[in-house]
């Protein structure tokens, strides 16, 4: 089984977000950058799924600049078998989704996986995209993924509930937790990933659908109205008198 | 050209994230000089569909074709693209939910739309730009977007956007089909099982969260969180080191890697505030933080807030609740 797994390098989940003098970009100085951790569930889950067949391939592929190459190098290191760079900032969730179809068309993927959204941009849009570009079914979001022969089966979070679905390869599905547990890369695999094949093509497909104009943080707060413990029961007056929301 | 707006409907009753979003569509119909027309889906009653008018919707259009009833991604899609091309729409507005996500996505390579999630505001038609506003970095963050085209489709954050109540109007209810065909199904992932959370407020929807941490300091302390939950009507949450102990099952999960909420009113119990967690929660409109420890780093975030136990303080806050009345 061929599994292709799409990782995006996002700024570290402790990042405190600041913007470039204009707003236009994200500011990265002095920022770390990690694999997005919805994409880690579904990497990790990829090599679980490859381990327990006894054969097959994960492929990492990531749409982004050189300097993404140390997270695909450390998605290497924690099992992946070779890794493919577009070498391309990534403008929108349009223009990735482009990338990564032309790839798996190419490559004859059984199963791609992704994250359900990256914590940076929050689209959700890549599956179903890459999904719609192949004619192929999406899952989304998955929290479990097991496979026996052709089919998998998976559940899909559904709002307040879960729904178990059946589908054949090839197909889509977007990961979350509590699909596995991630993994960190050991000494073994960190000295392996420095071999493994790590190829960079050029980008195809049509120009982005959209662009960001300006970045904006949100207002600060005023500052919080502390309430005596013992006269608990007036918060709860001002959450209806003063602030209206009970 | 009319707007079409996409409304979730279950057991007959029209979700309240698509009263935010049809309230959402007419409003950007105004702006378009227009009238918005709603595609139904799930399972829906006429005189639902019909008090859509209070929300601003002209028309609405049901295909009540019966495998629709449950959400069949490529199904669903047809469906909305069909319904975009008969009402001729150049904005097709859905609800930043899982459906309206997964369908949105597609639809918008099938339509060649250009796309954007987790809307907060009404869009910006200046001279032939359009720019919507929409959360980024995980709520720590917001960017105005422009997006390009002839069909542009949005999907709004829940608890973004007033729905409107025009009482008394109603709306045109219209059978419609998009000549669904067995192999528009045949593909799909099938339905195996389907477990549904009985009981209580659902969290993405929900408009009250009433949330706990490590500070409650076991799952036999979680009735102190429902039962002020049951007096305001909210939802439960947790933070992710509470979920991944499993005191509390995930999807209570409130957080970066969890779940994003925006309600009117978030009650963090026991939470310190930890970037992640705060990421997840900080465009709820009123945050309310009780902690122990005056340094939590929430307070910084918080609208009001109570040092002291949550032991003592969350009985408290209930009774005050049920005094209301």
């Amino acid at each position: 089984m061929k599994f292709l797994v799409c990782i995006s390098n996002v700024p570290d989940t402790t990042t405190k977000i600041a913007f470039t003098p204009d707003n236009k970009e994200f500011n990265k100085a002095g920022v770390q950058f990690v694999i997005n951790p919805w994409d880690e569930y579904a990497l990790t889950r990829a090599i679980e799924l490859k381990e327990a067949q006894g054969g097959g391939t994960v492929t990492v592929l990531n749409v982004g600049e050189a300097d993404t190459e140390p997270n695909i190098r450390k998605a290497l290191a924690i099992g992946a078998d070779d890794a493919i760079r577009v070498n391309a900032f990534p403008k929108d969730a349009f223009f990735v989704a482009q990338q990564i179809a032309s790839i798996a068309k190419d490559g004859g993927y059984d199963v791609i996986l992704m994250g359900k959204e990256s914590i940076d941009y929050n689209g959700f849009q890549v599956h179903g995209m890459v999904g719609e570009l192949l004619g192929i079914p999406t899952v989304a979001p998955a929290m479990k993924l097991d496979m026996s022969g052709n089919t998998a089966t998976l559940e899909r979070e559904i709002e307040g509930g879960k729904e178990i679905v059946e589908v054949n390869t090839p197909f889509v599905a977007s990961c979350q937790q509590p699909m596995c547990e991630p993994r960190i890369p050991n000494m073994r695999g960190i000295m392996t990933a420095r071999t493994k094949p790590l190829k960079v093509v050029e980008p195809v497909g049509d120009a982005p659908r959209t662009e960001v104009a300006a970045y904006a943080l949100p207002p600060k707060k005023e500052g919080v109205k502390l309430i005596p413990a013992e006269n608990a029961g007036e918060l709860i007056k001002l959450l209806r008198n003063e602030a209206k929301v009970i | 050209m009319s707007v079409l707006v996409v409304v979730e409907c279950d057991g007959g009753e029209v979700k309240k994230s698509s009263l935010e979003v049809a309230s959402y569509g007419s409003q950007v119909a105004q702006l378009l000089g227009t009238t918005a027309t709603a595609i139904a889906v799930g399972e829906a009653t006429e005189a639902n569909l019909a008090q859509l008018g209070e929300q601003g919707i002209t028309k609405v259009l049901y295909d009540a074709e019966p495998r629709l009833k449950d959400f069949v991604n490529g199904a669903y899609t047809k469906l909305i693209a069909a319904a975009a091309q008969q009402e001729d729409s150049k904005v097709i507005v859905l609800a930043n939910s899982n459906i309206g996500a997964a369908v949105g996505s597609r639809l918008s390579v099938r339509l060649q739309a250009s796309l954007a999630t987790n809307v907060v505001e009404l869009p910006k038609n200046d001279g032939g730009q359009f720019t919507v506003k929409r959360g980024a970095f995980s709520g720590k963050a917001f960017a105005d977007v422009v997006l390009s085209g002839d069909r542009k489709i949005l999907a709004v954050k829940k608890n973004s956007i007033e729905a409107l109540h025009e009482a008394g109007k109603t709306a045109q209810v219209e059978s419609f089909s998009a000549q669904l065909t067995d192999a528009d199904f045949a593909d799909a992932p099938k339905q195996v099982v389907m477990q549904e959370q009985t009981g209580g407020v659902l969290l993405p929807e929900a408009d009250k969260v009433v949330s706990g941490g490590r500070g409650m300091k076991g799952p036999e302390n979680w009735n102190l969180i429902e039962d002020l939950a049951k007096a305001l009507g909210a939802a439960t949450a947790c933070s992710k080191p509470v979920s991944d102990v499993d005191w509390r099952p995930h999807h209570e999960h409130v957080g970066q890697t969890g779940i994003t909420v925006s309600p009117n009113l978030y009650i963090a119990c026991g939470i310190s505030g930890a970037i992640q967690h705060l990421a997840g929660v900080n465009s709820s409109k009123v945050i309310v933080v009780i902690n122990k420890d005056p340094e939590a780093p929430f307070f910084k975030a918080a609208d009001y807030g109570i040092v002291g136990d949550v032991f003592d303080v969350l009985p408290k806050l209930t009774q005050a609740v049920k005094e209301l009345g």
